[in-house]
């Protein structure tokens, strides 16, 4: 099979992974509404937990994913990898203005205000600042060799970049909820809840897989297809 | 290298010298910056004081954003960046040449920038001018590290001279809200521990950011 019958194919069986991972989060819609308890303090608005936590865990394995293609792309010069690190940007990038979108909606009925300038939401506007420049960088070159090693320098750049803007701005008091799962003293969540939440994190997580898939069998049809207009061309 | 590398600064350094429109305009933009910053004040609200730290750091960054560009659109607007690549010059060589070059630049800029800074805002220089030289040096060499690497991508692009800010300004935030809090600390004359938090992440900040720029630098010349 050549490369671009199997991207052809690649591109129809991410749409069946994508068909899932929608049921999985419908699924996840009605479970984290109907049959999950609201929460004493916050009411409703503290369903919004269900969207904004999976959304921000995506995000952050979208930004794991592009630090460790583009390390790999620089040692291993193989092509497939700048592609897929390029795909997970995107969607990182879409995942990202999710958390960005969802926090306001629940810090206006919470906190009483849209947005402050708290580590986390500080650190999550930067994530999505580096997503965004390393999508700009990437159209602004046109040679794919050029545009493969500037993204990986700039991925693994970012991906040192942010641990410190979380630390700067840590050094700044915080004011977001901390951990409740990920806590060291185990979780602090109702289990109905965690349950959701897990739910959620794994729907997610589906979502992220089949939209990257797609993506990336796309780049390579749309690199194949340059190849063949340049060759055309000659 | 250290030979290369300086052999590399030297001639940047040497062109600016004798044009001196890089420079000039980096002085007279700084300049403006702090003169347009003392409007956006008001002086029976905020003392000078207040704001100080805040202003004198977002004035260095623009003026070091405005003389990055030049250090390789010079070298593409004569293609000479090939001869540079074809002679016998470690590409680790060409980075240190190339930062050091626009670290006595930026150094100069904010040389000349910090004197006019203490007389516009009336801050009072001179008995903390020790620490604070000490905290402008160590967010300089993380600004200019990944400067003078970003720029090297920068260059190649479209829109060059937009590029680089999108790309770098998120790179300042760490050496940026460093400085500035260290020197309202320092302004304030706050004893050295509560400086210590910091001084830690812009050391660390500066050590990370010159090992990786070292590591990946050559990915970003032609091959």
């Amino acid at each position: 099979m050549t490369t671009v019958e199997s991207a052809r194919a690649a591109v129809r069986t991410s749409r069946l992974l994508l068909g899932v991972a929608l049921l999985l989060v419908a699924a996840l819609y009605v479970r984290a509404l109907a049959f999950t308890p609201v929460e004493a303090m916050q009411g409703p608005a503290q369903k919004i937990f269900y969207v904004h936590v999976p959304s921000a865990w995506t995000a952050f394995v979208a930004f794991v994913v592009v630090g460790a293609c583009s390390v790999l792309y620089l040692v291993m010069r193989d092509i497939r990898l700048d592609r897929l690190a390029a795909a997970s940007a995107e969607v990182g990038t879409v995942f990202t203005t999710g958390v960005l979108l969802s926090g306001p909606m629940w810090g206006k009925p919470i906190w009483g205000t849209w947005w402050t300038w708290d580590a986390r939401l500080t650190s999550t506007l930067f994530l999505w600042f580096i997503f965004f420049g390393y999508l700009v960088l990437r159209g602004a070159v046109r040679e794919p060799g050029q545009r493969a090693r500037f993204s990986a320098v700039l991925g693994i750049l970012g991906a040192l970049l942010v641990p410190f803007i979380h630390m700067s701005v840590k050094l700044f008091r915080t004011l977001h909820p901390q951990p409740v799962v990920m806590n060291p003293d185990g979780p602090t969540l109702p289990g109905s809840m965690l349950a959701t939440l897990l739910f959620g994190v794994f729907a997610f997580t589906i979502f992220y897989a089949g939209l990257v898939w797609q993506r990336y069998a796309q780049l390579t049809l749309e690199d194949a297809h340059a190849a063949a207009a340049a060759e055309s061309e000659r | 290298m250290l030979r290369q590398a300086w052999i590399i600064a030297a001639k940047d350094l040497r062109l600016e010298f004798r044009s001196r429109t890089a420079f000039l305009s980096s002085l007279v933009f700084t300049a403006l910056v702090l003169a347009i910053f003392n409007f956006a004040r008001d002086p029976t609200v905020l003392s000078g004081t207040d704001l100080a730290p805040g202003i004198l750091w977002i004035t260095f960054s623009f003026a070091g954003l405005l003389g990055l560009n030049r250090a390789f659109a010079l070298e593409r607007e004569n293609r000479t960046l090939d001869g540079l690549l074809l002679a016998p010059v470690d590409r680790t060589a060409l980075y240190l040449g190339k930062a050091l070059a626009n670290l006595v630049f930026v150094g100069t800029v904010e040389a000349v920038a910090l004197p006019l800074f203490a007389l516009f805002f009336n801050v009072p220089l001179l008995p903390v001018l020790a620490p604070l030289l000490a905290v402008v040096a160590l967010a300089t060499v993380g600004f200019v590290a990944i400067g003078t690497l970003l720029s090297a991508i920068a260059v190649n692009t479209r829109f060059a001279e937009l590029m680089l800010p999108v790309l770098m300004l998120p790179f300042l935030v760490p050496p940026i809200t460093g400085a500035v809090q260290l020197t309202a600390r320092v302004f304030s004359g706050r004893p050295f521990a509560e400086l210590s938090a910091w001084l830690k992440l812009l050391v660390g900040y500066d050590i990370v950011v010159v090992l990786a720029a070292f590591l990946v630098f050559e990915y970003t010349l032609d091959e």
